[in-house]
C-alpha cells in the first residue's frame, strides 16, 4: 500500500427502493472494510461528514443496518462555482451470521469513519485442536 | 494513474486557445454543467460568498498533520496522505473497499485571495478550506451620480 497515488472513485448512490429516507437530497453507499480476527468481526465504513450522534445503527433479525446523516457544510449564502461530488447520507445493509453476539456490539465515530466491532459468541471462538499421535 | 505537472497555460499559446475553445463547445452542449470531473483525488467544491471561496473536499481518516495545504499564484494546493487503518496481522478480510494511499490535488481559484488569511479546519473527515478574497475581488457597489 505504500507509495500508492489515490485514484478518485465516484460516489455510489444507493437504488431508490432500498430504504428509502424520508430526507431529500441522495444517499450514497459508504466505501466498507470488513475483517475478521479470533474474537470478532470488524466493520470500517468511511463516511465523512457524519457527526456520532447521527449515525444510526440498526439491528433485527440479523440485519444489520447502517445510517448515518449529514448536515450540509455550506453556508447559506454561499453559491456554488465548481462541484466534483454531491452531499448527501450513507445507507448499508448487511446481512450477520449467528456466530456475532449481538448484545455487545460497539461502534465509534473518529474523523469520518465508523468502526463497528461484533464480538463473537464464546462458542465459535476458535479451539486449537491438538493431534495426539497415536 | 499517470501523474502530469500541471503547467501554467502560457499567455495566448495556440493550444491553449484551442483548449478553450473545446471547453466552450462542449458548455455550449451541456448547458448549465461545471467543467469536466478532474478524476483526481479528492473531489472537491468550490463555493464563494461576499468575502471569501470555499473549498470542500471529503477526506474520512486523514489527519490534520498528514495535510498540506498552499496557495501558490492563484492555485490551492492540497497534498497529503490517508494511511491504511493499522489492523492486526491476524485479522482476514471479508472486503476491502476503503483506500490509502498519497494524493496531491490543484485547483485554479477564480479570483485573487489573501493568501495570508487562508485557513484550513478537518472536521468529521471533511476539509474545508476558508479563502479570504482580496480587497480588489470583492464586490463593489459603485453608485452612479445623476449630474
Amino acid at each position: 500500500m505504500k507509495d500508492r497515488e489515490m485514484e478518485l472513485k465516484e460516489k455510489k448512490e444507493v437504488k431508490k427502493a432500498a430504504g428509502e429516507g424520508t430526507r431529500p437530497g441522495p444517499v450514497f453507499i459508504p466505501a466498507v472494510d470488513i475483517l475478521e480476527n479470533a474474537n470478532e468481526l470488524i466493520v470500517l465504513a468511511d463516511m465523512p461528514g457524519v457527526e456520532s450522534k447521527n449515525v444510526d445503527i440498526d439491528l433485527r433479525d440479523n440485519q444489520l443496518t447502517i445510517t448515518g446523516k449529514v448536515d450540509a457544510a455550506e453556508g447559506e449564502k454561499e453559491v456554488s462555482l465548481y462541484k466534483e461530488f454531491n452531499w448527501g447520507d450513507y445507507f448499508r445493509q448487511f446481512t450477520l451470521s449467528d456466530v456475532i453476539d449481538q448484545g455487545k456490539i460497539t461502534a465509534k465515530m473518529e474523523d469520518g469513519i465508523l468502526r463497528l466491532t461484533l464480538p463473537k459468541v464464546e462458542k465459535v471462538k476458535p479451539q486449537k485442536i491438538k493431534v495426539t499421535a497415536t | 494513474m499517470a501523474i502530469v505537472q500541471w503547467q501554467a497555460p502560457r499567455e495566448g499559446s495556440e493550444i491553449d486557445r484551442l483548449r478553450q475553445e473545446v471547453d466552450r463547445l462542449f458548455n455550449s452542449f451541456l448547458p448549465g454543467t461545471e467543467p469536466f470531473f478532474s478524476r483526481v483525488y479528492p473531489a472537491l467544491n468550490l463555493t464563494e460568498d461576499a468575502d471569501n471561496f470555499y473549498v470542500r473536499a471529503e477526506l474520512p481518516g486523514v489527519k490534520p498533520e498528514n495535510l498540506d495545504i498552499s496557495v501558490v499564484e492563484g492555485r490551492l494546493l492540497i497534498r497529503g496522505e490517508r494511511k491504511a487503518s493499522t489492523e492486526s496481522p491476524e485479522a482476514n478480510y471479508h472486503r476491502r473497499e476503503r483506500e490509502a494511499g498519497f494524493f496531491r490535488r490543484t485547483i485554479a481559484l477564480p479570483a485573487r485571495v489573501a493568501g495570508d488569511k487562508v485557513s484550513a479546519s478537518m472536521k468529521n473527515g471533511v476539509l474545508n478550506v476558508s479563502l479570504p478574497k482580496a480587497e480588489e475581488a470583492k464586490p463593489r457597489k459603485i453608485t452612479v451620480k445623476a449630474t
